[in-house]
């Protein structure tokens, strides 16, 4: 339905000029240039697998049986390579606009739960037994940044992102979600949410975001044409990855300033090399189609990919890996200072390894959270370690962006 | 402010229904919830000890994948495997369907208000294997039996329900100078459901326990255990030999009974029962309820020892409960039952729907308007501000519900200006009845009536 129709009748006793529905829609300021997007990989990418650290002698020979026949190390730098899965992004990083972390993870360990993981992940807390906030540490940082409208910050997709969960002014959309009233009945609804708030806002601002999508004015026909060659993962979460991709792009072109969504599926317990290759795919066309989308703001915008845990060192006997620890982190976008990794490589030998199982975490994941929040919208050092990751100790920033 | 039929089956039900009559009095609604289950026999949910059943054949299954050599063997293994899972899955379905049901058949609804928000209370998620499909068991089991009993009772069900026991790792709690602590290093205590059970289940986030309570209570809970095919057992060996001090009482023994003695005090603690009375106040009747309210049915509820149908008729007898102004906006699975009900819907109509229709038309449209089947968010259960429902992405979701649900649930759609007078009576504003009468179509003027707030507000 369109907006203006609704916004157009002059139904009994509401004018338009009191009528409150009269909002301009892309008058809004945003309180930044930087723009922030939090992928959370549901399920546990298994990092040893995405980025491989040839450079390690004891790699080949623990994780030989899950290397497949791809003679290309598609090497990034002189240690490690991308999976085949992720070839198309070493031209990402080659361009200093792929930022590699590895052996990273949240303060969790041991139980190694994908609901507790992932729980902590999005509430952004540390604390030993750790307390999982009911608020998503996106949403702290929403909570104490000025000049933020519902608009600003973006949940986008049918899953619930804690991360983005708060009192802080954020907006929720599934983008294949339509509104199918006839122009009368987009009329009626009007006058009956009018005397009700609550309903009346929330109406007003599923319009605006449909009309949005509907417009799609910011994006030219090379752009599109860029995005559709790059939007065609395969299978069905690759389609509606795509979906959501392309909508985070349009709302970024405009006002929104941060905007997460879910990629689920990488549990590989089992048989991991087609299911990661899919999935690895999967997210290698997103950021690519981000790219392609975002054009001139893509300078301007840090993308970050976050996973619960990584998966153990050793392959298990059904050719997939387990739950572990450390993971890796990747960060993307014209605005990261990329073609480098980061971090300290804390090595694959059985003493390196954490309880003797998992990749050791070398640092929190959240320090270069908080670094990208620093460089993007110049959040202080002391807010990003009391109210956004409380517990957390940045240390040394680590610089990832420009 | 006083009793009100409309108002009654709104709030304290699940909405009028032109083949059901509204309650007389309040004596009505909680004569239906102190009945027995009426459907139990014709529409039965599966039963924990099933259930129990059912995830022993899976793991089982499971355990012979691992042990068969060969693709052949591991891939019929695994086939094995997947028939449990199937029927688990399709099972859950068919409890979805009978729960619906119920919420159809019920005369006014109070009695499956009263399940969904005590289980909701108690909010236990299953994940993976066959507990995902847990839900139904638990909440007939472990939920319905009470809602009309003690309190105690209830929250002693509770702790010996195998998905509340797996949920917040009661299961990994080991104490550590138990017999097998002793002998297994590496396992210890786990805090996860003393915590939630003084900070969720009882006294409540405010409440007056310290850390040293949670811990106490930690090591008082250790023995509730789970064993394979049978379901729940109480472990002696795994028990934190000697008596803990919870809320500075001591709990001696290392028995079951000891448990039950600290969930009979919990229970009748007076901040348990003001953060009871204040929830359901909350649930019932306003996210900023009537302090007025809250305390009369936190009073009724301690003087009573703590029986539910006594804080459930204090809520009904209290001025404040009959307040005109509808506030509340109805969680989604309410907004999909009331919907069914006030199209004339009856028990035998959803009893013969197909499991795909369950889905399209009840398990899909949940998700969307952000209540997903069984996957409350966190141990606190359902958000219970209106707020968190009414997004533009849920609202959106309800309007598309509203104006094309209806043509498929029923052959013959109400008129609308029946429909509204059945759903407001005298009180409809008079922009709604102005939208019905200008409705194009019977279909569109039944989803403006269904999109209303003066429908989706109880």
């Amino acid at each position: 339905m369109d907006r203006r129709t609704f916004l157009k009748s002059g139904l009994i006793g509401c004018s338009a000029a009191a009528s409150p529905l009269m909002t301009p829609i892309t008058l809004a300021s945003a309180p930044w240039e930087g723009r922030l997007v939090v992928i959370i990989l549901r399920g546990a990418l298994d990092g040893l697998d995405a980025v491989r650290p040839w450079g390690d002698p004891d790699f080949v020979p623990l994780r030989g049986e899950l290397l497949g026949r791809d003679p290309d190390q598609h090497a990034i730098g002189n240690f490690f390579g991308l999976h085949p899965g992720l070839a198309g992004l070493v031209p990402m990083w080659e361009a200093g606009e792929l930022v590699v972390a590895h052996a990273v993870s949240t303060p969790y360990r041991d139980k190694r739960s994908h609901f507790d993981g992932q729980a902590l992940l999005e509430a952004g807390n540390g604390g030993d037994p750790f307390q999982i906030s009911r608020d998503g540490w996106l949403n702290r940082l929403l909570q104490i940044a000025p000049d933020v409208e519902t608009r600003t910050a973006f949940a986008v997709g049918r899953d619930r992102l804690h991360i983005l969960a708060g009192p802080g002014p954020h907006a929720t959309w599934s983008p294949n979600t339509a509104l199918r009233l006839s122009p009368q009945g987009a009329q009626l609804l009007e006058l009956i949410y009018h005397d009700d708030p609550l309903f009346r806002d929330a109406a007003l601002q599923a319009m605006d975001i449909i009309e949005g999508i509907e417009m799609a004015p910011a994006l030219d026909d090379d752009t599109m044409e860029d995005m559709e060659m790059m939007a065609t993962p395969s299978g069905p979460t690759g389609r509606v990855t795509g979906e959501v991709a392309r909508f985070v792009v349009e709302q970024l072109r405009l006002d929104t300033r941060i905007a997460s969504f879910s990629i689920n599926g990488w549990d590989t317990h089992a048989r991991q090399g087609p299911q990661i290759t899919r999935k690895l795919e999967e997210l290698s066309r997103t950021l690519q189609l981000m790219k392609a989308g975002l054009g001139p703001v893509w300078g301007d915008t840090a993308v970050l990919v976050m996973t619960e845990f990584g998966r153990t060192a050793r392959v298990n006997g059904t050719k997939g890996t387990d739950h572990g620890t450390g993971g890796v982190m990747f960060a993307a976008g014209g605005a990261v200072r990329g073609g480098q990794s980061y971090g300290r490589w804390p090595g694959l030998g059985e003493a390196d390894l954490y309880q003797g199982r998992d990749l050791m975490p070398v640092r929190d994941i959240r320090a270069y959270a908080g670094s990208a929040m620093r460089a993007l919208f110049g959040t202080s050092v002391d807010d990003i370690e009391k109210v956004i990751f409380p517990g957390l100790d940045m240390g040394a920033d680590p610089g990832i962006l420009r | 402010m006083a009793f009100d039929p409309l108002i009654a089956v709104h709030r304290f039900g699940l909405g009028p229904s032109p083949v059901l009559a509204p309650p007389r009095d309040p004596s009505e609604l909680i004569d239906e919830a102190t009945v027995r289950d009426p459907f139990a026999r014709s529409h039965p949910i599966l039963t924990t000890k099933e259930l129990v059943a059912l995830d022993a054949a899976y793991r089982d299954r499971r355990g012979q994948v691992r042990k068969a050599e060969g693709q052949a063997a591991k891939d019929a293994a695994r086939e094995a495997a997947r028939q449990v899972s199937t029927q688990a899955r399709d099972r859950a379905f068919q409890d979805f369907r009978a729960l619906l049901v119920r919420h159809v058949g019920r005369p006014y609804g109070l009695s499956e208000r009263l399940v969904s928000f005590w289980t909701d209370h108690f909010t236990a998620v299953g994940s993976g294997g066959i507990s995902q499909y847990a839900t139904a068991a638990y909440s007939n089991d472990a939920i319905r039996p009470h809602i009309m009993g003690r309190f105690a009772d209830m929250a002693r069900a509770v702790l010996r329900s195998p998905l509340m026991l797996n949920y917040l790792d009661q299961v990994l709690s080991t104490g550590p100078n138990s017999r097998i602590g002793q002998r297994r290093k590496g396992r210890g205590l786990n805090e996860n459901l003393a915590r939630e059970f003084l900070e969720l289940h009882t006294l409540g986030v405010d409440g007056p326990y310290s850390q040293d309570d949670v811990r106490q209570l930690a090591a008082l809970l250790t023995g509730l255990s789970l064993e394979r095919g049978k379901g729940f057992v109480f472990r002696p060996g795994i028990v934190e030999p000697g008596a803990e001090r919870v809320l500075d009482r001591l709990y001696g023994g290392d028995t079951l009974e000891a448990i039950d003695a600290v969930v009979d005090d919990l229970a009748l603690h007076p901040e348990t029962a003001r953060h009871l009375a204040r929830k359901m106040a909350v649930h019932f009747v306003s996210d900023t309820p009537d302090e007025g309210l809250v305390r009369h049915i936190s009073s009724r509820y301690l003087a009573s020892d703590g029986d539910l149908a006594v804080a459930t008729a204090a809520l009904l007898e209290h001025p404040a409960a009959w307040d005109p102004v509808r506030r509340n906006v109805k969680w989604p699975i309410d907004y999909i039952s009331s919907s069914f009900r006030a199209l004339g819907l009856e028990a035998a109509q959803v009893e013969t729907a197909g499991l795909k229709d369950v889905r399209t038309l009840a398990v899909t449209p949940l998700s969307r308007m952000g209540q997903p089947w069984r996957r409350p968010p966190d141990p606190a259960g359902w958000e219970e501000e209106d707020t968190s429902w009414v997004t533009p992405q849920a609202v959106a979701e309800r309007v598309n519900w509203a104006m094309r649900a209806p043509v498929r649930l029923t052959a013959e759609l109400p008129d609308p200006r029946e429909l509204l007078a059945l759903i407001a009576g005298d009180t409809a504003p008079p922009e709604l009845r102005f939208a019905v009468d200008a409705a194009q179509n019977r279909q569109e003027g039944v989803g403006l009536v269904l999109a209303s707030p003066s429908f989706q507000r109880r």
